[in-house]
């Protein structure tokens, strides 16, 4: 049974010629944006190595990058920029708080199994 | 974009359950909640890979280290391949956008146009990463080196091809004098990579001594071979399995006594080459398990990308989204898609780069 009296949303997303193009051009500018961050990632990959004292700095540089490729993604790719505050943020805060969450307790107690392997022996 | 939570209702329709608080169609809404649970199983499985890295005090392997190899060029290419496999998914997710904004004008050539492009990323990454992990699972020609103090060492250097195998000894099928080469007849005849096999065998077994060893057959040869170039041991780890505070580099005449000493003492385990669920060359064996888990899933789910893709690509083709009025259903395809691509992004940072 099909009803007719509910919205269709799915037609809201229909755009002109004209804005087509504008959204062309910002698919091709995050594209541009997101080779571009690949390809510095790999090169201070290649060239500075783990056993470097600025270790610690390039990590926290490779994961601000990923966390902005991700960002790209999911509000340009997958639109989710472009649809209601409310749905994004329904999505995006509940995933990110658990996620964070779960970084903090999982690395905070590798570090103490660590140390007492290290102190104990293992 | 035009349209998004601007549909003006009347109260009738505000109350009467017609309208999504979220402005969007429930299928649409469906998939993102179905995109949130699978991204919370990559997260936890990321999170998983990221504890047992910090639980141990084993030597965890360096991206560049591992992948340094590229099709047809050998190795000494840290990092280039994982890069071209991260470029192939970017261009795929680009050009499955550019089918949703052609749906988004009900350019149907459009449409076409760029499923095809995304559909055929897909099966070229696809064949990437087959060949990644036909390269993880074979390793490199010299595979890791335990040393006569019980440290472990992973090798790095320019194999020295081998030119034939002298039968020292009759087996069942080689005879006591010949000689096995490229230039051999019937089955004496072996390249040099085919001889390599037989010798990784052997090695990997412990069968090798005094620069002989073992074929299948029961015969034993005796090698000739190129010299090795720039053989160089990183020794990583203790004799009990503990990192090692600074990684020792061994080069030259030395490395060459050790590795080839270790060759030849016919232990089996001095050798590991490649990786299988139990042990690997890289690293702790735990290394091997997560990366054929996580990026075996993760390709799962780009295969059944790929073959969503093509469904709904035929979908297209006879006009079924057309006759809608609107070409949602490339959409939401188009919202799992660049989802496989938001993981590998992932991925490729802490698998590769950190």
């Amino acid at each position: 049974m099909e009803r007719d009296d509910i919205i269709e949303y799915s037609l809201d997303t229909h755009h002109s010629e004209e804005q087509g193009k504008k959204v062309r051009r910002k698919i091709w500018l995050v594209t541009a944006i997101l080779t571009v961050i690949t390809a510095f990632e790999v090169g201070v990959g290649m060239t500075i190595h783990q056993d470097s004292p600025y270790w610690w700095i390039v990590k926290l540089i490779f994961i601000a990058l990923t966390l902005l490729k991700a960002g790209y993604i999911v509000l340009v790719f997958m639109h989710l920029g472009d649809e209601r505050k409310v749905l994004k943020y329904f999505i995006l805060v509940p995933y990110a708080l658990f996620i964070i969450y779960l970084i903090f307790i999982a690395l905070t107690e590798a570090l103490a199994i660590n140390s007492i392997w290290e102190t104990y022996g293992g | 974009m035009a349209g998004h939570g601007t549909t003006h209702v009347d109260a009738g329709s505000l109350w009467g359950g017609k309208v999504s608080p979220f402005s969007a169609s429930y299928g649409k809404l469906m998939m993102w909640f179905f995109l949130v649970s699978d991204a919370l199983t990559f997260g936890g499985l990321l999170v998983a890979y990221g504890y047992t890295r910090h639980t141990t005090d084993s030597a965890w392997p360096i991206g560049e280290e591992t992948f340094d190899s590229l099709p047809f060029l050998g190795h000494g290419y840290p990092l280039m391949y994982v890069a071209l496999m991260t470029f192939i998914l970017i261009v795929s997710s680009v050009t499955m956008v550019l089918a949703v904004e052609a749906g988004h004008r009900m350019d149907k050539k459009g449409v076409i146009k760029w499923m095809i492009a995304t559909i055929i990323g897909g099966f070229f990454f696809l064949g990437s990463q087959a060949w990644e992990w036909s390269h993880f699972i074979h390793g490199s020609h010299f595979g890791s080196v335990e040393l006569n103090d019980g440290s472990r060492a992973i090798v790095k250097g320019h194999f020295g091809e081998f030119e034939s195998l002298t039968v020292v000894e009759s087996g069942k099928e080689f005879k006591e004098g010949k000689t096995i080469s490229p230039a051999g007849k019937g089955h004496y005849k072996m390249d040099a990579e085919e001889m390599f096999h037989h010798f990784r065998h052997a090695a990997m077994n412990g069968h090798v001594h005094d620069n002989q060893f073992t074929l299948h057959d029961g015969s034993v040869v005796k090698w000739k071979r190129h010299a090795d170039e720039h053989l160089t041991l990183l020794v990583k780890t203790d004799g009990t399995g503990k990192a090692l505070e600074k990684v020792t580099k061994i080069e030259g005449k030395k490395a060459e006594e050790a590795y080839w000493g270790a060759v030849n003492s016919g232990k089996k385990g001095r050798i590991i080459y490649g990786a299988d669920l139990s042990s690997n060359e890289y690293g702790p064996s735990q290394y091997g398990q997560f990366f054929f888990f996580i990026t075996g899933f993760h390709g799962f789910h780009v295969f059944s990308g790929v073959i969503i893709n093509i469904l709904i690509f035929f979908g297209v083709l006879r006009g079924t989204y057309h006759r809608r009025g609107h070409y949602e259903m490339v959409e939401k395809t188009g919202l799992y898609w660049h989802f496989v691509d938001l993981v590998w992004v992932f991925v490729f940072t802490f698998f590769y780069l950190v």
